[in-house]
C-alpha cells in the first residue's frame, strides 16, 4: 500500500519541478510571450533595496559586462591571448572608461542566450552587452531598461558576387537557403510577398546545415541577421565570392541593457553610449582629443567636461565623455576597429551611420 | 585474423606466400569480389589521399595550436599559469610513485600517461608565448611530468610501506589541495573561478561531480533500501526527481533560478553552482547502479554476515556494499565517461569549458580568410582531447574488471 503511493508522489513532484525548471527558459527564450514566470516581479526589488548599481559598481572597482559566450566574430571573442575584443566589448570598455578612467576595469561575463536576461534581474552583471535586441516585451515584461542602439541589425541576404544580384528586387523566383522555425523564415515570406516576388525556400532545422547548403551551391541566397552573416562568412568555403545586400528586412536594434528600477544607473550607461555617438559627430577622435581640449567652443568645452558640470547630472565625472574618447574612441572608431573598412568583415555602416549622413545615430544635446 | 587460422598449419610457406594466398582467397576469390575490392580499394585510396592532404593543408591547425592556453586555460592569468602547471606535476609526481607501490593497472596509466605527454611535448615547443606570462614553456612542463612519471616508478618501489599510506592520504587530500593551487588564498593570489575555464574547468568539474556523488549515490542507494519509510521515500523521491528531467533543467535550476531565490546581489560563485548541480544529477544515477549492484548479491551473503553475528552496518560496509561496487565498476566508469562528456553542457550557464573555448577560437575574427573557416581542426583537436581521457577511463576499467575477474578465482 505504502510503496504504491511512492512512485505517483515521485512522479507528481518531478513533474512540479520538470515545470518549475522549465518556465523561467520562457521570459529569456521568448520575451514575446506573455508570461507569469516569477523571475519579472521577484527581481526588480532585490537591487532597489540594496544601494544604487552606480554606488555598488564605483564600490567594487569593476563593471561586470554580459557578453556574448558564443562568439560573433567582431561583436565578441576572446584572442589566443584571453583578453576580449569586438564592438560589443568595446562598449563594455567605454563604461569601465567613463567610470574608473581605466577601460581594462571589465570583468566578462560570458552569457547564453538563455541565461543573459536573468543575470542582469539577478544582478549578477551590471549592464549586457550582448547583441540582444531591444523589443516591446524585452522592456516590459522582462523588466529591462535599454539603453541607445548601438547597432542597428536587420535581417539581411547574402548572395554570390558573380550572381548579379544587387537587390532582393533582383531575386524573383530565387531559391533561398533560411533556417526554419525563426522569425528570419517568416520575415522573408513577408518581404517577398510585399515586393510581389516569389521565392523558394530552402529550409532547415539548423543554422549550420544552412550555411553549408548555401556554401554548397544549393540556394542563390542566404539569409538571417546581417550580424550573423557577416559571420557566417568565415565558414564559407571562399568567402570572397560572397557578398551581403544592403537591404534589410526587419528591425534588430542591439544596445546595452540594465536592469529597470535604477533610473541613476540607466542614464550613467545611457549618456556613455551617446557620447559616442556626439564624440563622432563632433569629430572628436582619440588621436586628435587633444586639439579638441584646447578648443574654445563652449560646447566641445562642456562635452569634454572642461567646463561646466554635465557628468555630475549623471553621477558620473564631468569628463566622462573624454574619458571614454581617450581609452575606446568615438562611435567612428569602435565600429571601423571592429567591423569597418580595416577589418575583414567591411560591413558597411548603413542605418548605423550618424543622422547627418542618413544613419540612425542621433545623441541629445550635451548641455 | 582469417590468414593466420588457416596458414598456421602450414609452416613451409613464406610471409609472401601467406600473404598473396590470404589476398587471393579473401579478395580475389571470383570476378564479382575482385571488382569490388577494386572499386573499394580506389575508394578508400581516393578518402586516404583526400584526408591526407587536408590534414597536410589545413590551416585551421593553427587555430586551435595558437590557441592552445585558451583551450586549456581559457582567461586564467597568464601571470598567474604557473600554478596550474605545477598542479599538472603535482599530479604527475603522485602518479608515478603510486605506479611504483601499486604496479598493475597503475603503472600502465602511468605509463600510457607519459607517453602521451611526451608525444605533446614535441609540438609544444612552438606553442606562442604571451607578454606577461610568469610560468614555464610548455613544453618544459609536459618534459618535467613524463620525468617525474617515470622516475616515480622506481622510487615508488623501492621506498616501503610507509609511502603506500603516505600517498593514499595524498590522493585523499589532491583534490583541495589542487583547488587551493589553482584558486589561491592562503598567501596566493585568489584566481576566482569566472576565469577559469577551457579543458581545466570540464576535467576540474567531472572529478568533483565524479567524486563528490560517490557518497551522496551509496548513501541513496542504501537509503531507497532502508527500512525505515521516511528515509526510503526521501531517497526515492529525490533519485526519481533527479532522473526525470535532464541534466539541462538540473542545471538550469542551480544558474538561474537559485539565484532569484537568494537574496539579490553577491551570489554563489557560478563554477560552485554548475558543480552542486552535477554532482547532485551525477548522485541520483549513480545511486541505482549501486542498487542494482546491491541487488544482485544472493540473499545468503546477509544471512550469513547476520548468522556470524555482525551488524547492520558491519554487514553492509564489510561484506555487501564491496561486493556490490566491485560488480559494479564497468557501469561506474561509464557514468564517469558520460560525466566527464556532459559537463560540456555547462556552456549554456555561461561557463566556458573545453568545448566553449573551441567555439570561440573558431569566432575569432583572426580565421576569417581562411577559406572553409576553421572548425572542423579545432573541434578535430577537441574531440582528441576528450578521447584520451574517455579512452583512458575505459581502458582503467577494463583492466580492473580483469583483475578482479582473475582474483575471484
Amino acid at each position: 500500500m505504502r510503496r504504491s503511493l511512492v512512485i505517483p508522489l515521485a512522479a507528481a513532484l518531478s513533474l512540479i519541478i520538470a515545470a518549475c525548471g522549465g518556465a523561467p527558459a520562457a521570459p529569456t527564450a521568448a520575451p514575446e510571450a506573455p508570461t507569469t514566470a516569477p523571475a519579472p516581479t521577484a527581481a526588480p526589488a532585490a537591487p532597489a533595496a540594496t544601494t544604487g548599481r552606480l554606488e555598488t559598481i564605483t564600490a567594487r572597482g569593476t563593471v561586470i559586462c554580459g557578453v556574448n559566450n558564443n562568439p560573433l566574430p567582431g561583436f565578441a571573442s576572446v584572442d589566443a591571448s584571453g583578453v576580449y575584443s569586438g564592438f560589443d566589448v568595446d562598449f563594455c570598455k567605454a563604461v569601465a572608461a567613463a567610470l574608473f578612467d581605466d577601460p581594462s576595469k571589465v570583468e566578462y561575463r560570458p552569457l547564453s542566450s538563455q541565461d543573459r536576461f536573468t543575470a542582469l534581474q539577478t544582478g549578477e552583471i551590471d549592464v549586457l552587452i550582448r547583441n540582444s535586441t531591444w523589443t516591446l516585451g524585452r522592456d516590459g515584461d522582462v523588466g529591462l531598461d535599454w539603453s541607445p542602439t548601438t547597432f542597428y541589425d536587420g535581417q539581411g541576404m547574402m548572395v554570390r558576387k558573380d550572381s548579379g544580384i544587387t537587390s532582393i528586387d533582383d531575386m524573383d523566383g530565387a531559391t533561398i537557403c533560411v533556417q526554419t522555425g525563426t522569425t528570419t523564415e517568416l520575415n522573408l515570406a513577408d518581404v517577398f510577398r510585399a515586393k510581389g516576388l516569389t521565392f523558394q525556400p530552402v529550409v532547415f532545422p539548423d543554422g549550420d546545415q544552412t550555411r553549408s547548403a548555401y556554401d554548397a551551391g544549393q540556394c542563390d541566397g542566404f539569409t538571417t541577421d546581417k550580424s550573423g552573416l557577416v559571420s557566417s562568412i568565415t565558414l564559407l568555403s571562399n568567402p570572397a565570392d560572397h557578398q551581403i545586400l544592403s537591404d534589410t528586412m526587419s528591425k534588430e536594434p542591439l544596445g546595452p541593457s540594465v536592469l529597470q528600477g535604477d533610473p541613476k544607473w540607466a542614464d550613467a550607461v545611457n549618456w556613455i553610449t551617446y557620447a559616442t555617438f556626439q564624440a563622432e559627430e563632433y569629430g572628436i577622435t582619440s588621436a586628435n582629443l587633444a586639439e579638441f581640449s584646447a578648443s574654445e567652443v563652449p560646447e566641445i568645452r562642456r562635452f569634454l567636461g572642461i567646463e561646466g558640470e554635465l557628468g555630475k547630472g549623471v553621477g558620473l565625472s564631468n569628463d566622462f565623455a573624454a574619458r571614454v574618447i581617450k581609452h575606446v574612441g568615438n562611435y567612428a572608431e569602435i565600429y571601423n576597429r571592429n567591423l569597418g573598412p580595416d577589418t575583414p568583415f567591411n560591413l558597411p555602416r548603413g542605418l548605423n551611420a550618424l543622422y547627418t549622413e542618413g544613419g540612425l545615430l542621433y545623441s541629445p544635446p550635451f548641455r | 585474423m582469417v590468414a593466420d587460422g588457416t596458414t598456421a598449419r602450414l609452416p613451409d610457406v613464406t610471409p609472401v606466400q601467406r600473404i598473396t594466398t590470404w589476398v587471393r582467397t579473401n579478395l580475389f576469390s571470383t570476378w564479382y569480389n575482385t571488382v569490388i575490392t577494386i572499386v573499394l580499394l580506389y575508394g578508400l585510396a581516393n578518402a586516404l589521399v583526400g584526408l591526407a592532404g587536408w590534414i597536410a593543408q589545413a590551416q585551421g591547425w593553427t587555430a586551435a595550436f595558437t590557441n592552445m592556453k585558451l583551450i586549456l586555460a581559457w582567461t586564467y592569468p597568464n601571470d598567474q599559469i604557473w600554478r596550474p602547471q605545477l598542479a599538472v606535476l603535482i599530479v604527475a609526481a603522485l602518479l608515478g610513485l603510486s605506479a611504483g607501490v601499486w604496479r598493475g593497472v597503475v603503472q600502465l596509466v602511468t605509463i600510457g600517461a607519459a607517453l602521451t605527454t611526451g608525444a605533446l611535448a614535441v609540438p609544444a615547443v612552438g606553442l606562442p608565448e604571451f607578454a606577461g606570462t610568469v610560468g614555464l614553456p610548455s613544453w618544459l612542463v609536459l618534459a618535467m611530468s613524463v620525468a617525474l612519471l617515470l622516475l616515480g616508478i622506481p622510487l615508488g618501489r623501492r621506498a616501503g610501506g610507509w609511502l603506500r599510506w603516505g600517498l593514499i592520504v595524498l590522493w585523499i587530500a589532491i583534490y583541495p589541495i589542487i583547488i587551493l593551487v589553482v584558486r589561491g588564498g592562503i598567501g596566493l593570489p585568489v584566481v576566482e573561478t569566472k576565469l577559469w575555464g577551457g579543458l581545466m574547468l570540464t576535467l576540474l568539474l567531472a572529478i568533483s561531480g565524479i567524486v563528490l556523488s560517490f557518497p551522496i549515490g551509496v548513501a541513496l542507494a542504501l537509503g531507497r533500501r532502508s527500512r525505515l519509510p521516511v528515509i526510503r521515500i526521501f531517497c526515492v523521491a529525490y533519485i526519481e526527481l533527479i532522473r526525470g528531467v535532464p541534466l539541462v533543467t538540473v542545471l538550469y535550476m542551480g544558474s538561474l533560478l537559485l539565484p532569484l531565490f537568494l537574496p539579490g546581489g553577491e551570489s554563489v560563485d557560478q563554477f560552485i553552482r554548475a558543480m552542486v548541480a552535477v554532482t547532485l544529477f551525477s548522485a541520483a544515477y549513480l545511486a541505482e547502479n549501486v542498487r542494482g549492484g546491491l541487488q544482485a548479491l544472493p540473499a545468503g551473503q546477509t544471512e550469513a554476515a547476520r548468522a556470524l553475528g555482525l551488524n547492520v552496518v558491519q554487514t553492509t560496509f564489510l561484506i555487501t556494499l564491496p561486493q556490490a561496487l566491485r560488480a559494479i565498476v564497468p557501469l561506474l566508469v561509464g557514468q564517469s565517461i558520460g560525466l566527464f562528456k556532459d559537463t560540456s553542457l555547462v556552456v549554456i550557464v555561461g561557463l566556458i569549458d573545453l568545448l566553449g573555448a573551441a567555439q570561440n577560437v573558431v569566432g575569432q575574427p583572426d580565421w576569417l580568410g581562411t577559406p572553409g573557416g576553421v572548425w572542423r581542426e579545432t573541434f578535430l583537436v577537441i574531440a582528441a582531447i576528450y578521447w584520451i581521457f574517455s579512452f583512458t577511463m575505459s581502458r582503467v576499467s577494463k583492466r580492473i574488471e580483469d583483475s578482479f575477474a582473475t582474483s575471484r578465482h
